[in-house]
């Protein structure tokens, strides 16, 4: 997995709650069998139109937010299915952090497994932020991982939570299988008392 | 200090648990299918890394595979070449499969409870988000990611923090006419959709323990649906009548000892939850979704919400925008909308169960014109035993659909899918835009209020129902 590095980057607005991941990645694109391909469909059902132009009612279509790497959204960001394809297809259409007052379980998860940040802030900074990146064109922000801080262009800034293990995983890029894979002897002893069921 | 029937499970799989990080948890069973492990067996070749215990690994094909004409060429390539390479990697890794074909195939959250692999006490995973389902044992059930898959694949391990604890007590009696989906419709629209994120579940109270294991399932199902990490029932008499004698349930004598110990698994007199609701059963109706999500639900005697009610403005907006997608006006009465299909079937409500009271109600029914609608068993198994009972023939004879098991219309990754502007009375677990295809309007019920729906065209309460018993 790729480090994740301080990042600064134009703020794209989702201005919705209960974002959830059959929007994110609609079901038909799940038949894929690798880890890439999925960008292109990202938001597929509310991004185009009938005949595949994309649509010019989604924020995310708008010219000023093209290129943007931190997507700001509403409470439970990433509810419903448990697909990872999600965060591979947010990934892919370019965004590093994601900033919401929540963010549903699973889908945390699997963006950590990607190098992807989620970042809890209180609903007033979220609604700061929303606001800032609905009303001014360029408006950006600096994602400092190590520092627990996220800073905007015009120097207001909020500070997060993270779990120490994970903020290392992602500072360190660090491959969580072969972590675990190093305590073969802590996951032996514990098969050696716990028999199968069957 | 009295703990939890969650703590306990923990604390009995926990590999390693060090101060302030998440712990290394031991899983009991991992559970695969199609949509979510190519990525993460490929990740093991790529790594050169084994599975480590494919004794504990499952696996079937359950999300993409048609209902219908199976003896024939897929019409879905790509589908096709999903299902070969669960063929392929299954194959590779020594892992049972239970193939679109075989009689044991089904949903991934249907055949492990019924072939007995799902006993309480245990740790459950699979990349599913409806893996909360086999909680309804007593056992520690949770969906992960595809990079977690691989992780457990690997390792028979995967890596937590430690969820809070919520109870969910539920007071009183289900009145006649409400069921399972009708409580956990109802929970949801009082806690909201994202209620018990970061929590472990466990339900409580009278209506829970006098709930068949089939309902209980239900229940554990749906607790995703309120953000719950897992759901949880204490196992009793009804779950160990459920699991004796199934396939890889232990016999005889090591079946008796085996309920000694699951009895421990329950949750000490005084153990604390971090969290405590408690909702009256008795104030619940037979529960219809009207929104885009599954906590926006009101009961069959209400109307459309109108979102200048809301106190909330963001819920006013939710609603707003839902009512849109949905193409309803505030105040029409639930029993005024029409419907173009119906589908009963899913992990929430194909099991056996659910397919009998859908048929007690479509019994000397048709269904209304202009209407379609679909039953998809869970599995070829409930397929099989519906069969047996006739289920089949009262369905056929009252102009439904019965089809092969799979998700089909819950998730629509098969041809089943509906057209857009299409309204949809579904016993499946999520309302979400083109959830059951681009621009479809899903409508969650129970199989018995989806099934009267289907005769009559609209909604009705099934507690004036006419049953027909020729």
């Amino acid at each position: 997995m790729q480090p994740f590095e301080k990042m600064t980057g134009l703020v794209a607005p989702m201005d919705r709650a209960n974002v959830d991941t059959d929007q994110i990645i609609p079901k038909q694109f799940l038949k894929r069998i690798e880890r890439t391909g999925f960008g292109e469909f990202a938001f597929f059902d509310w991004r185009y139109l009938e005949d595949g132009a994309p649509n010019p009612q989604f924020v995310l279509n708008e010219e000023r937010y093209q290129g943007a790497s931190i997507l700001v959204a509403g409470p439970n960001f990433g509810s419903g299915s448990s697909r990872e394809h999600a965060p591979w297809a947010l990934g892919e259409f370019g965004f590093k952090a994601l900033i919401a007052p929540s963010f549903a379980d699973i889908f945390t998860g699997n963006c950590f497994q990607n190098g992807m940040l989620p970042i809890v802030l209180t609903q007033d900074e979220v609604d700061t932020m929303m606001g800032k990146a609905l009303q001014r064109t360029g408006y950006s922000a600096t994602v400092d991982l190590e520092a627990q801080t996220v800073t905007d262009d015009g120097g207001w800034s909020a500070s997060f939570e993270i779990d120490p293990f994970r903020k290392e995983s992602l500072l360190k890029g660090l491959d969580e299988i072969g972590q675990t894979l190093k305590k073969e002897d802590l996951i032996a002893a514990f098969e050696a008392t716990h028999p199968a069921r069957w | 200090m009295p703990k939890t029937m969650f703590r306990k499970i923990w604390d009995s799989h926990v590999v390693e648990e060090p101060e302030g990080r998440p712990a290394l948890l031991f899983i009991d069973l991992h559970l695969v299918h199609e949509v979510t492990s190519a990525q993460a067996f490929e990740g093991l070749r790529l790594a050169g890394r084994k599975v480590r215990r494919p004794d504990l690994t499952i696996a079937t094909a359950d999300h993409n595979v048609p209902t219908s004409d199976r003896h024939l060429p897929f019409a879905d390539k790509i589908a096709k070449q999903q299902l070969d390479v669960l063929d392929k990697n299954t194959a590779d890794f020594g892992i049972r499969l239970y193939d679109m074909n075989s009689p044991d195939q089904g949903i991934v959250h249907v055949i492990g409870p019924e072939q007995g692999y799902t006993q309480p006490g245990m740790t459950i995973v699979c990349g599913d988000s409806h893996t909360a389902t086999h909680g309804a044992f007593g056992s520690l059930a949770f969906g992960i990611g595809t990079s977690e898959v691989e992780h457990v694949l690997a390792s028979q391990c995967v890596v937590q923090a430690r969820p809070k604890t919520m109870e969910i007590h539920v007071d009183g009696d289900l009145p006649a006419g409400t069921g399972p989906k009708d409580l956990m419709l109802h929970i949801i629209s009082q806690m909201g959709v994202a209620g018990a994120t970061g929590h472990a579940v466990e339900f409580t109270g009278p209506a829970i323990e006098n709930m068949s294991m089939e309902g209980r399932m239900t229940v554990c199902n749906m607790t995703i649906e309120g953000g719950g990490r897992a759901g949880m029932i204490r196992p009793d008499d009804t779950t160990f009548a459920y699991v004796e004698g199934r396939r890889h349930v232990p016999k005889g004598a090591d079946f008796d000892r085996a309920v000694e110990e699951w009895k421990l698994v329950a949750s000490d007199d005084g153990a604390e939850f971090d969290t405590r609701i408690v909702i009256n059963a008795e104030e619940i109706e037979p529960t219809v979704t009207w929104g885009t999500n599954p906590g926006q639900g009101v009961g069959i005697t209400g109307s459309v919400p109108d979102p200048g009610d809301y106190e909330d403005p963001a819920q006013a907006e939710n609603a707003a925008r839902a009512l849109e997608y949905m193409d309803l006006r505030p105040g029409t009465a639930i029993q005024d909308l029409k419907l173009d299909r119906v589908f009963i079937g899913s992990c929430t409500n194909g099991r056996l169960e659910d397919l009998r009271a859908a048929a007690a109600v479509a019994k000397g029914h048709r269904v209304a014109d202009g209407v379609r609608a679909m039953v998809v068993p869970g599995s070829a198994a409930v397929k099989i035993l519906a069969e047996k009972e006739g289920l089949d023939k009262i369905f056929k004879d009252a102009n439904f659909e019965w089809r092969e098991a799979g998700c089909s219309m819950c998730l629509g990754m098969n041809p089943d899918i509906l057209s857009p502007g299409e309204r949809c009375a579904s016993t499946s677990n999520r309302n979400f835009e083109g959830r059951q295809g681009k621009g479809g309007r899903t409508h969650l019920v129970s199989p018995e209020m989806a099934t009267a729906a289907a005769v009559a065209g609209h909604f009705v309460d099934i507690r004036d129902w006419e049953y027909r018993d020729q």
